[in-house]
C-alpha cells in the first residue's frame, strides 16, 4: 500500500482531453478508477489554475432547465441521474478578470454528483484540483466503460502535447 | 371384516366394482383406525371378497360367484376416459354386476387401483420399504430420526374427487350424508402404513420435526393429462411461472378442484375414474439433512487475501480466500454439499485482522455427518490452523441457526478498533498529532467512497470516531489507533476521499495524508462464546 501519487488518487488512471472545443489550453483530466467510476478535474495547464487567476463565481445552472445541483440519483444503478455526453457542460466558471470558462464532461455516462465544496470555497479548486477541487463524478455505462478512453489521451500522449505547445510558443 | 359394517356394504360393492383397492375402500368408508390398513394386501383382498360374498340381501347364488371379478369387463372397456359413462342428465350409469366370462385366471394378478394408482397397494409393501431403506443406508447419513415426505402426482386429487362424487351420490340415495372431511386422506393412510415399517428397518423413529428427510417423488405418466381439463375450466389457476416445469402443479390442481362446480367436473372426468394399466413409479428417492452451523472467530495475517473468491470474467485474480481456507476442511469433515459463509462485517484484501479475530458462521448444507464432540471440533480447529499461516481460527463450535442473529447484530451496532499507518506530505512534529488523542466522539460525514460507488447507492453516512491514540514515528509517518462505530470507512477517514469524508486526517492536520497500512485490532462482539482453546 505504498503512497505513489499520495492520497485518494492512488488507484486512478489519468486520462486527458486538451483544448476542448478548440479553446487553447482548456485541458481536462479524467481520473478513472478500476471500478469504472470517473472523476472529472481540471488539468494543470488549464487557465484557471495559472498564477494570478481568481475565481469570481461557479455556476452549476448550465441552462434554463438544467442545474447540475438538481441531479438526484437513487439505488445501486443510480437511477434518475442526468445523462452526459462528452461535450455536456458541467458548470460555468467566471474569473475576476472577466473571462468565462465552461467545464465539460469529456466522457459519456451518468452524472453521480458535482462537487458542492467548491461552491463554498472556490480556492480549493485551484489549490487541489486533482483531489478536493474535483468538478464531478461520472459513472459510464457498463458496456461503454472500456470505450470511454478512446477519445482521451494517456499521460504520456498528453505530455507530448504539452511539449509541442512549449516548442511552438518559443 | 370387522372394520366394515353392513352400512358400508353398498359403498364397498360400488368401489370394488369400479376397481378400487381395499385400503382406498376403507378410506371412503371412513375407517379411522390404523390397524386395518397395516394388514397385508393379500389378506385384505381375501377378506373383502368374503365380505362381499356374504351379502345377506342377495338370495340368488349366481350373483355370489361373480361378485369377485365382475368389473373385469368394465375394466377392459374403461381404459380411457368415457364421457358416455354419463347419460344425458349427467347421472352416472349403473354398473352391471353380472359377468359371464371365466375370470379365475385373472384374479391372482393385482389390478391397479383406480383411485390411488398403486400408492396404497405395492408402495406400502415390504419390497418398497426395503428399496427405500437401502437407498438411505447407501447414502451414508448420520441421523437419529427421520421425516418421510411423499410427493404424489396431481391427478390423484382429481381421481379422489371423482371417487368421492361417486360415493356421495350413492350415500345420497341411501339417505345418508358424507362430508369430504370424513374420508381418510390418502397421504395420512399411507404414512400410517409405511412409517412403522421404515422406522423398524432404519432403527430410528419417525418425527415430523426431524432434520433428516427422506423424500420420494411418485409419478404416473400414463394419466398425466387427466389434469388438463381443469385448465380450460379454471384457467386462472394455471399461470405459467419461470420455475415450474409443468403448469399442473399439485397446488394449482387442488385450487382448481376447489373452484370447479360438480357438474362441470363430471362433464370432463369419468366418475368412477378409469382403471389404469400401470402402477405409479417412484421416480426419485432422495435424502437430505438439515443444515448445521459452525461458528468461530478468524484472524487474518495476510495482506493479500480476499474474504471471498475474487473472480472476474471467469479468471481468478487472487489465490484463495478466507472463506475457502476455513470451509475447505469443514466441508470434508461434515461431508456437505455446499456452504454459506457469513461474518460480522469484513475487511479489505490488504487489511489484517488481529486480536481476538472476527466472528464468522458457516452454514453447511446437507451434511452427511452431524455429530461432533467438543474434542472433535478442537481437532478440526487445529487442522484448519495447521493448514495455513494466512488465517487462524478460534472458538470453533456448533451453533444453532438462531445464534447467527447475534453475529449480524454485531455488524450494525458494535464498535471496532483499528491501527493505521499514516503518511503525510508535509512534515509533522510530535505536537502536530498529539491533539488527535483529545478528540472524543468525533462526528464524521462520509459520502459513499468512490472505490465502492459503482455498486452502492450514493448516500452520506454519519459515523462516530469514539477515541484516537497517535504514535509519532517520524516527520512523515505516525501510527493511529482508533475506536470507531461499526460501518466507518477508515481509509477514507485518513485520505479524505477527494474531500467527500469530512472531517478527515488531512483536514485535521492541514496536510495531505494517506494510509499505508491498516489492521483491525478488535471486533467488539461477544459472540460466539469463548472456549478455552
Amino acid at each position: 500500500m505504498a503512497a505513489a501519487q499520495g492520497g485518494a488518487e492512488r488507484y486512478f488512471t489519468r486520462w486527458y482531453k486538451p483544448d476542448v472545443k478548440g479553446r487553447l489550453c482548456e485541458d481536462f483530466c479524467v481520473l478513472q478508477h478500476s471500478n469504472r467510476i470517473c472523476v472529472i478535474t481540471l488539468a494543470e495547464a488549464h487557465p484557471l489554475l495559472q498564477n494570478g487567476k481568481t475565481i469570481k463565481s461557479i455556476n452549476y445552472q448550465i441552462s434554463a432547465n438544467c442545474s447540475r445541483l438538481q441531479n438526484k440519483v437513487s439505488g445501486k444503478s443510480k437511477r434518475g441521474a442526468q445523462f452526459l455526453t462528452e461535450l455536456a457542460p458541467l458548470c460555468r466558471i467566471s474569473s475576476s478578470d472577466g473571462e468565462k470558462y465552461t467545464i465539460y464532461s469529456c466522457i459519456r455516462g451518468r452524472l453521480i454528483e458535482v462537487n458542492e465544496n467548491i461552491l463554498n470555497n472556490p480556492a480549493i479548486l485551484q489549490e487541489k484540483p486533482s483531489t478536493e477541487g474535483y468538478i464531478a463524478v461520472v459513472l459510464p455505462k457498463f458496456e461503454e466503460s472500456k470505450n470511454i478512453t478512446q477519445g482521451l489521451l494517456t499521460q504520456k500522449e498528453y505530455e507530448e502535447v504539452l511539449l509541442k505547445r512549449l516548442n511552438s510558443s518559443s | 371384516m370387522s372394520s366394515l359394517t353392513e352400512k358400508d356394504r353398498p359403498i364397498v360393492q360400488l368401489l370394488w366394482n369400479t376397481g378400487t383397492c381395499p385400503r382406498c375402500i376403507f378410506r371412503f368408508c371412513c375407517v379411522g383406525s390404523q390397524t386395518p390398513y397395516k394388514r397385508p394386501y393379500k389378506d385384505l383382498m381375501k377378506e373383502l371378497k368374503e365380505f362381499l360374498k356374504n351379502n345377506p340381501e342377495k338370495e340368488d347364488a349366481v350373483c355370489f360367484e361373480v361378485a369377485d371379478p365382475p368389473c373385469k369387463r368394465i375394466r377392459l372397456e374403461n381404459t380411457e376416459e368415457r364421457p358416455d359413462d354419463l347419460n344425458q342428465n349427467g347421472v352416472l350409469k349403473p354398473i352391471p354386476l353380472v359377468n359371464e366370462e371365466n375370470t379365475a385366471l385373472e384374479s391372482s394378478a393385482v389390478k391397479v387401483c383406480n383411485v390411488c394408482l398403486g400408492i396404497l397397494q405395492e408402495f406400502c409393501e415390504v419390497d418398497f420399504v426395503k428399496k427405500v431403506c437401502q437407498k438411505v443406508k447407501s447414502a451414508d447419513y448420520q441421523f437419529t430420526s427421520f421425516v418421510f415426505s411423499v410427493s404424489l402426482p396431481p391427478q390423484l386429487s382429481v381421481r379422489e374427487r371423482a371417487a368421492w362424487l361417486l360415493v356421495k351420490q350413492e350415500t345420497g340415495k341411501l339417505g345418508l350424508s358424507l362430508a369430504k372431511d370424513d374420508i381418510v386422506q390418502l397421504k395420512e393412510a399411507y404414512k400410517w402404513i409405511i412409517h412403522p415399517q421404515l422406522s423398524e428397518e432404519l432403527g430410528v423413529p419417525a418425527d415430523g420435526k426431524s432434520l433428516f428427510e427422506v423424500s420420494v417423488v411418485f409419478a404416473h405418466p400414463e394419466t398425466d393429462e387427466e389434469c388438463h381439463f381443469l385448465a380450460t375450466a379454471c384457467p386462472d389457476c394455471f399461470k405459467p411461472a419461470k420455475n415450474k416445469q409443468s403448469v399442473f402443479t399439485r397446488m394449482a390442481v387442488v385450487k382448481a378442484l376447489e373452484k370447479i362446480k360438480e357438474e362441470d367436473f363430471c362433464k370432463h372426468f369419468p366418475c368412477p375414474p378409469s382403471s389404469p394399466k400401470n402402477f405409479c413409479v417412484a421416480l426419485e428417492i432422495q435424502c437430505n439433512n438439515g443444515a448445521v452451523f459452525v461458528a468461530g472467530r478468524y484472524n487474518k495475517y495476510s495482506r493479500n487475501l480476499p474474504q471471498t473468491p475474487w473472480i472476474i470474467d471467469g479468471e481468478r485474480k487472487l489465490e484463495s480466500s478466507v472463506e475457502e481456507l476455513i470451509s475447505e476442511h469443514l466441508m470434508a469433515e461434515f461431508k456437505a454439499d455446499s456452504f454459506n459463509f457469513s461474518s460480522s462485517g469484513r475487511e479489505d484484501v490488504d487489511v489484517r485482522t488481529l486480536g481476538n479475530g472476527r466472528p464468522f458462521a458457516i452454514e453447511l448444507v446437507n451434511p452427511r455427518r452431524i455429530h461432533f464432540t467438543a474434542e472433535e471440533m478442537k481437532r478440526l480447529q487445529q487442522t484448519i490452523n495447521n493448514s495455513s499461516d494466512k488465517i487462524q481460527v478460534r472458538d470453533l463450535q456448533l451453533v444453532t441457526r438462531e445464534a447467527i442473529g447475534h453475529m449480524k447484530e454485531g455488524e450494525e451496532e458494535k464498535t471496532k478498533t483499528y491501527s493505521a499507518l499514516v503518511w503525510t506530505d508535509k512534515a509533522i512534529q510530535k505536537e502536530d498529532v498529539a491533539f488527535l488523542d483529545d478528540l472524543k466522539e468525533l462526528k464524521l460525514d462520509q459520502k459513499t467512497p468512490l472505490r465502492v460507488l459503482h455498486r452502492r447507492p450514493l448516500a452520506v453516512r454519519h459515523r462516530i470516531i469514539h477515541t484516537m491514540k497517535s504514535e509519532y514515528i517520524d516527520e512523515h509517518h505516525f501510527r493511529l489507533h482508533l475506536k470507531t462505530q461499526a460501518g466507518t470507512y477508515i481509509k477514507e477517514f485518513v485520505h479524505g476521499d477527494f474531500g467527500r469524508t469530512k472531517p478527515n486526517i488531512g483536514s485535521l492536520l492541514n496536510r495531505t495524508a494517506d494510509i499505508l497500512e491498516l489492521d483491525v485490532e478488535s471486533v467488539d462482539v461477544d459472540w460466539p462464546p469463548t472456549l478455552d482453546n
